[in-house]
């Protein structure tokens, strides 16, 4: 296993070793130690190796990551897994604001809590949150899906286009242009999949969908007073 | 009865245009949305003069002695800054609002030039990539097509604070020109109205700025120089917060600056002229002792090679063209008549870039108009123009006496009215009154 340790490594030298890892490399299992909240952790990597990081990061960790498998054990600060392309990143705390954001692929777990704006401008990843998400939640969210075990803040889904969101709990209100919708067959298959793949332990059948109503897709002078 | 001309009374707060504007407002019930940019008149650059050479300074033979253009971008922090061989780059405009052969041209004039191009806000197209040897590649709120590989293979970062057409304002491409493709880039619905957002999703305010350019540095392993760019507002701050965010350049883009689709209330009522907004950027820089450390581009209706040298003269390190390099492509050009009638308007005056219908085949993905510009002949037309804007800079700066355009300075130039004196604080033509200075 490869060994990171920030208290005597700094992060251009630790993110250069992850940068340098290919799907060749014979050690594809990394640890990092004393994250110490530092930003941009594990940002931009793109191989396909596990990252174990041991404790609080601050903005960006796993930023545009592709193929890595990273697991935070602790709290992520704003904007964790940003722009994703694939691979997974968890977080077994709570996150910051805007967690996935933009993000294009991949699945992004946070055990605990996330802040305002988690999933926006959502693009492709799918986000599952073992606890509650804050206002602003999968704003113009464009395609994925957001999975909330917990309630959602206020404004969910404000001017969503595709992406699919499920809540178990209560949304507080929904913003503009995002209603509920009716849970066919086909929506428990992706949602019991992504329970499963989350590993987190919830019902498929306790929860709702929310989507676009597709209303404000092109400009009418009528919904003015919609946005 | 017959109309008495002499008792005709124009309203000078409700002239003809007012009140057609008004009309069409209480038929429609939504602003006017439009394309190019703001026709408004303001203080611009024609405003200033150059004062040539005479006793009091040396000129250089205008066909025999050198006058360089080379000019480095991004010097701060990149591993790799810009080098160019022209102060002229090509701004950013998507492909979207923009169509793959005016990009592709674009890209190939600007290599020819030894230049760059940016993409805009609908991500990299291969088409753009390969016929670009230098390309800017802009990070916008929208975050469009944003992938990783994209930013390593880039040469510059931009990101996109806003634009001068609509600061404070995001992207808009309405739904005649979310094609299949356009759409797939996006990953947005066909044919849906696209309103990108104003404010990024993942920062708030210059702090977290400085921590989203630091995740980009490491994710380009500080290769690439990372611009941002402001729409001009309030400059001196934005340019302040710029650098502190950690900006190896900075984009100023003046209220001229076009844009593929907007509501003309915003184009024609926000923002600053390009000419203020020039001086107050140098000033700032000059301020935190990093003029020329920190590079500045400014863009906002440049369109000859005298813009050029005046934005140069009052500090620039290079200036950008967009809606000019769009008209050397043909955009109001005066032929296929009829497509302008269709939209409604003539030559010189068509700003349906919105459309999706330019007759020019410049801003649209319709594959038939599309093909009336061919990149080839595009590239050369914009290359032509580019070259013509060196020529006349060059001719500007060796009359000064400069053996090299970033050697233009504030004291080569005048302004021609108060307003112009003001804004660039240079004096009135004949006098030494700069306005707001004593004498």
């Amino acid at each position: 296993m490869g060994d990171l340790d920030l208290a005597t490594l700094s992060l251009r030298d630790a993110n250069k070793r992850l940068h340098a890892v290919t799907h060749k490399s014979n050690d594809l299992a990394w640890q990092l130690t004393n994250p110490r909240g530092a930003h941009a952790i594990a940002a931009g990597l793109d191989a396909p190796l596990s990252l174990t990081i041991d404790g609080h990061v601050g903005f960006y960790c796993g930023g545009m990551n592709k193929q890595a498998e990273i697991t935070i054990r602790g709290h992520a600060g704003p904007g964790v897994a940003e722009n994703m392309m694939s691979g997974m990143v968890r977080v077994t705390g709570n996150a910051s604001q805007s967690a996935g954001a933009s993000g294009r692929g991949g699945l992004l777990v946070v055990e605990g809590d996330t802040s305002s704006r988690c999933g926006i401008s959502m693009k492709g990843i799918d986000i599952v949150v073992g606890g509650s998400v804050g206002h602003m939640s999968a704003f113009m969210a464009q395609s994925g899906h957001l999975v909330v075990c917990g309630d959602a803040g206020a404004n969910l889904g404000d001017s969503i286009y595709e992406a699919i969101l499920f809540v178990r709990g209560k949304a507080e209100s929904l913003g503009a242009d995002c209603i509920e919708k009716e849970i066919r067959p086909e929506h428990t298959v992706v949602l019991t999949e992504l329970l499963e793949k989350s590993g987190i332990d919830a019902d498929p059948a306790d929860f709702r969908r929310y989507g676009s109503a597709r209303r404000l897709y092109n400009f009418n002078v009528d919904h003015a007073d919609s946005y | 009865m017959t109309v008495d001309p002499r008792a005709l009374k124009a309203s000078a707060t409700f002239p003809p245009q007012v009140v057609a504007e008004i009309q069409r407002a209480a038929d429609e019930g939504v602003y006017e949305i439009r394309g190019f940019a703001g026709k408004r008149s303001v203080p611009t650059f024609d405003d200033l003069a150059l004062l040539g050479a005479s006793v009091s300074r040396y000129p250089l033979e205008g066909y025999r002695e050198r006058c360089d253009t080379n000019v480095t971008l991004g010097t701060r922090f990149a591993e790799k800054p810009i080098e160019l061989k022209i102060p002229i780059t090509i701004a950013g405009m998507s492909f979207g609002a923009l169509g793959a052969n005016a990009k592709e041209a674009i890209g190939r004039a600007a290599t020819a030039m030894g230049t760059s191009t940016t993409t805009g806000d609908g991500g990299m197209t291969e088409e753009e990539r390969q016929s670009s040897k230098t390309l800017v590649y802009q990070v916008l709120p929208s975050r469009y097509g944003m992938n990783p590989d994209d930013l390593r293979r880039a040469d510059a970062l931009e990101v996109v604070l806003g634009q001068g057409a609509k600061p404070g304002g995001g992207g808009m491409l309405l739904g005649h020109k979310i094609t299949e493709r356009v759409a797939g880039m996006r990953d947005l619905p066909v044919g849906i109205d696209q309103r990108s957002a104003c404010r990024h999703p993942d920062w708030t305010g210059p702090d977290d700025l400085e921590i989203k350019i630091h995740e980009l540095r490491e994710i380009t392993s500080w290769q690439v120089p990372i611009y941002i760019k402001v729409g001009a507002t309030r400059v001196a701050y934005d340019v302040a917060l710029a650098v502190k965010a950690g900006a190896d350049a900075i984009v100023v883009d003046g209220m001229q600056g076009g844009t593929a689709a907007t509501q003309d209330v915003f184009m024609e009522h926000v923002g600053i002229p390009t000419l203020p907004a020039v001086r107050l950027a140098v000033e700032t820089l000059k301020e935190l002792g990093l003029h020329r450390k920190v590079q500045l581009i400014v863009s906002g209706g440049i369109r000859s090679g005298a813009d050029a040298a005046k934005a140069l003269a009052l500090g620039a390190d290079a200036v950008s063209i967009g809606t000019a390099a769009m008209i050397a492509l043909g955009c109001n050009k005066p032929v296929h008549l009829e497509d302008y009638h269709a939209l409604g308007t003539e030559p010189g005056f068509c700003h349906h870039c919105h459309t999706g219908r330019c007759p020019v085949g410049v801003t649209t993905q319709d594959p038939d108009l599309e093909a009336r510009l061919a990149p080839d002949k595009g590239a050369r037309l914009l290359q032509n123009y580019l070259t013509t804007m060196v020529l006349e800079l060059q001719t500007l700066a060796r009359a000064c006496g400069k053996s090299h355009v970033l050697n233009l300075e504030p004291e080569d130039l005048v302004a021609l009215t108060v307003e112009a004196a003001a804004m660039a604080q240079v004096p009135l033509a004949g006098t030494t009154w700069i306005p707001g200075k004593a004498y």
